[in-house]
């Protein structure tokens, strides 16, 4: 029980700048087990510079991040040697790119694409990689019958379902999405979005997602965190934030969602 | 093949100099003494490729540069030379290495593949086995096994470094994606020593499992990339595989031609306009060596029935 309680991700005051501009500046969050934490802002705000220095693919300029692993061992970020960041990255994380094509191989088929993580840490049975593509496949509600065809056969929905698969099949802790349903048509976003909430609560997984999409965060997310100019202007509990926002930038956004 | 090889050979003994003008084994003291240097760390740790100043050959990148600058740095005036290509000591690039080493250092060079204490090679192992006296120097011409999979070259050091080889077998899970059974059958990547993911430079894979465990010194260079690697003597080297799709050598449902053999690396070759086709050792030592031996066996087998013949 005590676990639920010690935040998995623990950031304080992390700051990545381009040149003393852009950027984020100063964030602090906690994320627990099996939350979904959503960050909200305008585009140029420093939502993705966020995702990408807390996913190490950035390094940041200053500020601490915590992380705790499988084995209960917290590890600090910030000073981990690639090797262990790595195998982070490969074991207990995943990152789900905004364009489905940045984070598939485009060269080989949907199964290998799926097949590579396990492979990395060691997989070597052809047969049981293949059948635990093809599980994947279904349960991401593709056809597994397509496994053999390359990314480029699919669609962009599907290709974007297809990178949820290739990140969650290795069974990660803590999944990172930059804009997950950008690029996709409403009907599309809506059954990926339904797809994901299934995913995250069967899994219990911790998602830290990035978007510009009232809507999504309304759907996903447990809490919220609004950027504005690199800086987290109000944060909170998801309906808390949406239904009474304090901040007027946030009160604009929540505003400017056209009804349907 | 041609005669003047054994001419040049000739020629150049008489004289206890190498070829006037030039140093020993054509490279100056410098640069093999750096080629020696790369050569140590290499064999220190095997598998692993060591970066070195390659530099120009009299020959065009893709004939054997890396090869024959190792072979420059190893080889001492008391050196036999056995060079081969595609197995064989008769084709145009074999001929020419082997006369360029003869006239630039004078050693004794020979097409026989047990007197040899150097073998430089391209395309295969020699058949017969090799001893702890002999170094098999290679011709590489792409040293990175990931190197169609991660083309940016930092980023493959990195993954060496880490040994993070899941993407080699992305490569080979393809391959039985769409042939239905890993079909690279040359230059097929290895494990050396347990640790480095390594090219074997373009060997077919009949003769991958002559890496493992060869008592001989094997020595790869690669002039146009720069790279050295070795695998030290009795050094395990496993093939890349997947547990229900084992590594394995293709077969042959023919013996050669010429001399019979079922077990040596075979060249399908067409001798006339109507399609007819032959199959022969492509290791031409090792085929003339055991046509010489039946020869004998022959000989010593139909000296005795002879008379036995006529007494009866």
């Amino acid at each position: 029980m005590t676990q639920a309680f010690t935040p998995l991700l623990r950031a304080r005051h992390l700051t990545k700048q381009y040149g003393g501009r852009n950027g984020c500046r100063d964030v602090s969050f906690d994320l627990y087990p099996g939350e979904v934490l959503c960050i909200v802002g305008e585009s140029g705000s420093g939502k993705t510079t966020l995702l990408n220095t807390l996913a190490l693919r950035t390094e940041a300029d200053a500020g601490a991040l915590d992380y705790v692993d499988a084995n209960g061992e917290t590890l600090d970020l910030l000073t981990l040697s690639e090797p262990r960041r790595r195998l982070l990255a490969r074991t207990e994380w995943g990152f789900v790119q905004q364009n489905p094509r940045d984070g598939l191989r485009a060269g080989v088929s949907a199964g290998a694409n799926i097949g590579e993580p396990l492979m990395a840490v060691g997989a070597r049975h052809y047969g049981r990689i293949r059948q635990t593509a093809q599980q994947w496949m279904q349960r991401v509600e593709l056809d597994a019958a397509r496994i053999d065809e390359l990314p480029a056969a699919f669609s962009g929905g599907m290709q974007q379902r297809l990178q949820i698969a290739r990140n969650l099949v290795t069974g990660p802790r803590l999944v990172f999405m930059d804009e997950p349903t950008a690029g996709l048509d409403v009907s599309v976003q809506a059954r990926l979005l339904d797809l994901l909430r299934t995913l995250t609560t069967t899994l219990h997984l911790s998602v830290l997602i990035v978007t510009h999409d009232i809507g999504v965060a309304r759907l996903l997310a447990h809490r919220l965190m609004v950027m504005q100019g690199g800086a987290v202007v109000e944060s909170g509990l998801t309906d808390q934030v949406l239904d009474d926002p304090q901040h007027p930038y946030t009160q604009t956004l929540v505003a400017s969602v056209l009804p349907v | 093949m041609n005669a003047p090889d054994t001419f040049d050979t000739m020629l150049v003994s008489h004289e206890t100099q190498a070829a006037e003008g030039y140093n020993f084994a054509y490279l100056d003291e410098q640069t093999k003494r750096m080629i020696r240097r790369a050569l140590l760390k290499a064999v220190a740790v095997p598998g692993y490729q060591v970066p070195f100043a390659s530099r120009e050959m009299p020959l065009p990148y893709g004939w054997g540069t890396g090869g024959i600058q190792v072979t420059a740095a190893i080889i001492g005036a008391n050196d036999t030379l056995k060079v081969i290509d595609q197995g064989s000591d008769d084709t145009t690039n074999a001929v020419n290495i082997r006369r360029f080493f003869a006239r630039t250092t004078g050693v004794a060079t020979t097409r026989r593949t047990s007197e040899a204490t150097i073998v430089q090679t391209r395309h295969r192992i020699p058949e017969t086995p090799l001893d702890e006296k002999q170094i098999l120097v290679y011709q590489v011409p792409m040293p990175e096994p990931l190197y169609r999979l991660e083309p940016r070259v930092a980023e493959c050091r990195k993954l060496h470094a880490l040994a993070d080889y899941g993407l080699i077998s992305v490569k080979l899970y393809e391959d039985i994606v769409q042939h239905g059974s890993i079909a690279t059958t040359y230059d097929y990547p290895v494990t050396v020593n347990g640790r480095y993911l390594a090219s074997p430079s373009p060997i077919p894979k009949f003769d991958n499992p002559k890496l493992h465990m060869n008592a001989a010194l094997q020595l790869f260079g690669a002039g146009r990339e720069r790279r050295i690697y070795a695998i030290p003597p009795y050094t395990p080297v496993k093939s890349l595989d997947f547990d229900d799709h084992p590594f394995e050598v293709q077969r042959w449902e023919h013996a050669c031609a010429l001399c019979g053999s079922r077990e040596s690396f075979l060249d399908e070759m067409i001798v006339d306009d109507a399609g007819k086709r032959m199959f022969v050792c492509s290791d031409s030592d090792y085929c003339h060596e055991r046509r010489i031996n039946q020869d004998h066996q022959e000989n010593r087998e139909n000296a005795p029935t002879r008379p036995a013949g006529e007494h009866a």
